[in-house]
Parts: structure tokens; C-alpha cells; sequence
């Protein structure tokens, strides 16, 4: 019955305005208000997470291709190449397992220091593999998606790192996926020190995804292009002591009262590849046996 | 118009929104990233001017809150300003409809300065505010690209009998 009335319905020839005052406003309240919590952090996670879970087939499908060729390259890669592969990997391992030696022994020792400095010890953690997927976000700002989520224990303000640096920070966990914001986002600002002399200054991010600026820093400071600048660990967000860009240009300029210095991130900051995700312990995973007549402090909570 | 090919040409217009959203995150080398044409809103524009009683407000709208979810923008910020921009042309759409081509991409350079407008007013109010100039550069390309757009999505309206 139902259907046969729809049938009979003369088709109208003016159909009602769509764009009705009532809904306009109704929309348009709508979004504004979807803004403003939006704008407050975590009020709406649920909604976030759900709409989400909606867009992961648009955000796979895009990255598909990409992952497509890398399975692709696994798969087809020749005898040749994978024997060329394996030595150069070999010979980096061997290099790299010389260094660790040292890196051992240094490590008890600097535990011994601090210890004897009363310092809080260094927070030490694992890390676990995850995607960047290869989509691009808004363009003014640099932010991407990555392929692990809540499910597999990612958090708001996650350390991202790769093999050669900090990459940036978790700034909204999923379900199924999560954004970061990388150094270099407009928006962000990581605390460094220059490894050479331990200056502590604070790197934030720009328009151009190769250059973190120094904007803080004196005249009469001691940097200079080449430095390495490392994270200092204050403000308790990034793990100290890992590597995040190398100063390109200092410009001083007696008028002005801070030098303009710029530095490029060492890590690899373009979507498509893989990163680690970092995860603090809470205690250290196998303290070194304490020696006899060592002082006993209460760990701090905090990394120094 | 029978009511079965109504329904069954649904998918073509749910397609070429997925399109648009595909598009508006396709990987892009870092210097075009700026340029990326508003994907989004040549489809509301298209679907809000030849089927207004099919795609409305309410389409735009939650295909707005997509893209926000999709590019990590506050959510609303795009379906705000695609909403503005279907519910003009939804209220022109009769006249914008039998414009000569050439004014309707006038028309469309408007939408999408209002567009853009919006979308940097409520980045600069959030303190997004670089790139001032390259934010502009969208509204020329998504301008030039709508005769082809037009012309694409007209051909499969007629192909599929969407109406």
C-alpha cells in the first residue's frame, strides 16, 4: 500500500526550497559547536574514534599502492640484490655491535654518576614498529596518519622516533589509527639541548617540513652550523638524549636581541615509511647490579 | 522516472564523492601539496546545482565532517565552509544552471574565495596562520579544473541516469 501511494505522487514540478532557513542554521549551529569541543581536546574522542573507523578504508586504500610497491620490491627483489643487501647489512651490524660495546660500559658508568649525584635515573623504554601511512593532511600544518592505534597500546603524546632521530608526537590516539604531529609542525615545539656544549633552547616548527627554527637563542650563544642538537628531556614529554636535527645557519644579527638560527631534522619526515613508537618504562628494565657501599636515594619520578 | 533506477544510480553520486575524498589525501610531492585543488568542493558544487533535491545540506555536511576527519583539521571547519558554499549555490541554482559555462566558473571562483576564506579564518583564529599566500593558490586550480569537472561528471549523470 505504502508503495503504491508513493508511485501515485504527481512528481512536483517546483520541489520545496532544499536550502531551508531552519536547517541552514540547524547545520551550521551544528558545526560550530562540533568546533568549539573539537577545539578542547578529548571532549569528543568518541566521536573522533568513530569517524575514524569510518574513513580507514579511504586512508588504506590510498596508502595501498604504496604498500603495494614495497611488497612488490620485497617480493621481486633479485638474488643479486638481496646477497648486496645482506652484506651491507652485516657490515653495518658488526659496526654497530662495536659501538654498543662501548655503549655498555658507558652506560653502567653514567648510572654510577648520576647515582652519585643523587640524579633521578634516565628513563629508559622499548619501542614498537608502526606505518606512517602515505596520506597527505592539511598542508599547512604537518600531521600524519599512522597505522597502530589504541588497540595496540598507542597513547596521546607518544615519542615517535625512526632509526636516525625524533620524529614528533602522537596528538590523537584511535582505535584503529592515530595522528601525529611531526617536529616541524607550526604548531609544536620540542626541548633540545646542542649536544656539543649543553645549551638548552627550545626548537619549533615552521611552514617548510626540512627546518626547525632555534628562536630563542642569544646573540652571544655558542652554536654553530654542524651542531648536533639532541633532546634535553624537559617538560617530560620526549625521552632525553636522542638526536633531532643539525644546525644549517646561524645568523647574528647585533640588532636584533636572539640570533636567527635554523636546523635540519635528522629523521626521515615524509609519510610512507616505517617509525618507532616509543614507550617509557616505568622502572628500568634490568638495573645493573648496585655496588657495595652505594648510597641508596628514592628514584625521582620525573627524568631529572 | 521510475523509482528502481532511482535508486540504483545512488552509488554514482556516493562514488564520486569517495573520489573527491581519495583525491583530497592522494600523496602529493611536498611542493604540490599546496596546490592540491578542492576536490570536495567541485562535487558539492556539481551535485548541489543539477540534483538540489537529491544532494543537499545535509550530504555536504556530513561529507565535510569526512574530509575534517580525514586531514586532521578541527572537526566542522570544512563542513562549515561547504556548507556555505552549497547553500548559496542550492539557493542560485536555477539561474547558476543555465549560465554560459565561462560564468558558471565565475561562479565558482566566488565559492571557492569564500571557501578558501573561511577555511583560513578559522585556521588564523586557531593560530595556523602561515603560508598566506600559497593558501590561495587552490581557489585559481580548483577553478580552472571545473569545466572539466562539469563536463566528467555531467557525461556520467547522463550515462548512469542519475536525476
Amino acid at each position: 500500500m505504502l508503495r503504491l501511494h508513493r508511485l501515485q505522487r504527481a512528481p512536483r514540478l517546483f520541489t520545496p526550497n532544499p536550502a531551508g532557513a531552519l536547517r541552514t542554521l540547524l547545520l551550521i549551529a551544528a558545526c560550530i559547536l562540533l568546533m568549539f569541543y573539537d577545539h578542547q581536546r578529548g571532549h569528543l574522542a568518541r566521536v573522533h574514534a568513530a569517524l575514524s573507523t569510518v574513513v580507514y578504508p579511504i586512508q588504506a586504500a590510498v596508502n595501498a599502492p604504496y604498500a603495494l610497491a614495497d611488497w612488490a620490491g620485497e617480493k621481486l627483489a633479485t638474488h643479486g640484490t638481496l646477497v648486496r643487501d645482506n652484506a651491507t647489512m652485516h657490515r653495518q651490524l658488526l659496526t654497530d655491535a662495536a659501538q654498543l660495546q662501548q655503549f655498555q660500559a658507558l652506560a653502567q658508568e653514567n648510572a654510577r654518576l648520576r647515582d652519585l649525584l643523587q640524579a633521578g635515573k634516565r628513563v629508559d623504554g622499548h619501542v614498537m614498529a608502526a606505518t606512517l601511512l602515505a596520506v597527505d593532511m592539511d598542508p599547512f600544518r604537518h600531521v600524519m596518519t599512522l597505522d597502530k592505534g589504541t588497540r595496540a597500546g598507542v597513547f596521546d603524546g607518544q615519542t615517535l622516533l625512526d632509526a636516525r632521530g625524533i620524529v614528533g608526537q602522537i596528538i590523537r590516539a584511535d582505535p584503529w589509527s592515530s595522528e601525529a604531529a611531526l617536529i616541524t609542525d607550526p604548531n609544536q615545539a620540542i626541548p633540545v639541548q646542542v649536544n656539543r656544549t649543553g645549551l638548552r633552547t627550545l626548537a619549533v616548527g615552521g611552514v617548510d617540513v626540512n627546518a626547525l627554527s632555534l628562536p630563542y637563542l642569544a646573540n652571544n650563544a655558542d652554536v654553530q652550523v654542524g651542531d648536533l642538537l639532541v633532546t634535553s628531556g624537559l617538560g617530560g614529554r620526549y625521552p632525553a638524549g636522542y638526536p633531532v636535527a643539525v644546525v644549517t645557519r646561524v645568523q647574528r644579527n647585533p640588532a636584533e636581541p636572539f640570533a636567527s638560527v635554523s636546523a635540519r631534522p635528522v629523521a626521515e619526515l615524509n609519510g610512507g615509511h616505517a617509525v618507532l613508537l616509543f614507550f617509557p618504562a616505568v622502572a628500568p628494565p634490568s638495573p645493573p647490579p648496585p655496588p657495595e657501599r652505594k648510597v641508596k636515594t628514592p628514584p625521582r619520578k620525573k627524568p631529572r | 522516472m521510475n523509482s528502481v533506477l532511482h535508486r540504483r544510480a545512488n552509488w554514482v553520486i556516493v562514488l564520486t564523492y569517495v573520489v573527491a575524498l581519495l583525491l583530497s589525501i592522494w600523496p602529493l610531492p611536498d611542493w604540490a601539496e599546496p596546490f592540491r585543488p578542492a576536490w570536495l568542493l567541485l562535487a558539492t558544487v556539481f551535485w548541489c546545482l543539477f540534483l538540489p533535491n537529491r544532494v543537499g545540506l545535509l550530504v555536504t555536511f556530513c561529507a565535510g565532517i569526512l574530509l575534517d576527519t580525514l586531514t586532521g583539521s578541527l572537526l566542522g571547519e570544512h563542513a562549515l565552509a561547504l556548507l556555505l558554499v552549497a547553500w548559496i549555490t542550492l539557493k542560485l541554482h536555477l539561474q547558476i544552471r543555465v549560465y554560459p559555462w565561462w560564468q558558471q566558473t565565475l561562479v565558482v571562483l566566488l565559492l571557492m574565495l569564500l571557501y578558501t576564506f573561511v577555511l583560513f579564518w578559522i585556521d588564523g583564529m586557531l593560530g595556523f596562520s602561515l603560508g598566506a599566500l600559497l593558501r590561495w593558490m587552490p581557489v585559481l586550480i580548483t577553478t580552472l579544473l571545473w569545466p572539466w569537472t562539469a563536463q566528467l561528471l555531467g557525461m556520467l549523470q547522463q550515462r548512469f541516469q542519475v536525476s
